[in-house]
């Protein structure tokens, strides 16, 4: 645990019950796969907090580290690591997603 | 920087001797595949280990010179 960017990530997985760790922003993400995690999140209302691994080379690695996966995006909820783009994208097609946020009192909107 | 499907397949052969492969060159560049694995190895666990299981099959390719693997993991029914 001597990676410098692991109390940060700890710190923001704690006090951000939604927390997706990605390249760019929500307004503009700068990959495909980033890109669709907001999709999905944004289209269920669910309120999210984001950091963007290409200002912070210190926090691209230590995600990666933190997590032992190697891919962006990487989606935290209530400080558990639920996924990258594929399980999500999984999970919200099956309606697990909104199993799971309902489960950890996080706000959203319930589609059909 | 690309990878074979082959090479992708053997490596996680190699780690789940059990498996049934299938992979896709989504966009024929040898850069960005979709990969569906089956394996007795997944029962009971959760997504985010099996993929993790894949991801070590991988030895760190994935993330690197593998830039797009899309995967999709399940245990046999």
């Amino acid at each position: 645990m001597s990676n410098p960017s692991f109390d940060r990530i700890q710190t923001e997985i704690t006090e951000n019950p939604v927390m997706l760790y990605m390249k760019g922003n929500a307004m503009f993400p700068q990959c495909g796969f980033s890109a669709r995690v907001v999709q999905i999140l944004t289209h269920m209302g669910v309120p999210f907090k984001t950091a963007n691994v290409l200002e912070d080379a210190g926090l691209r690695d230590g995600i990666k580290s933190f997590s032992n996966w190697p891919t962006i995006p990487q989606l935290y909820v209530k400080g558990e690591f639920v996924g990258g783009c594929d399980i999500i994208t999984e999970m919200f097609q099956s309606g697990e997603l909104t199993t799971l946020l309902a489960e950890k009192g996080i706000p959203h909107e319930v589609t059909a | 920087m690309a990878m074979a499907a082959s090479e992708i397949e053997a490596l996680i052969k190699t780690a789940l001797p059990d498996a049934r492969i299938t992979i896709e060159d989504l966009a024929g560049d040898g850069d960005h595949y979709a990969a569906a694995v089956v394996s007795e190895t997944f029962r009971g666990k959760s997504r985010v280990q099996q993929h993790q299981i894949v991801f070590a099959a991988l030895r760190g390719r994935m993330g690197g010179e593998l830039h797009a693997l899309a995967l999709q993991t399940s245990a046999p029914d």
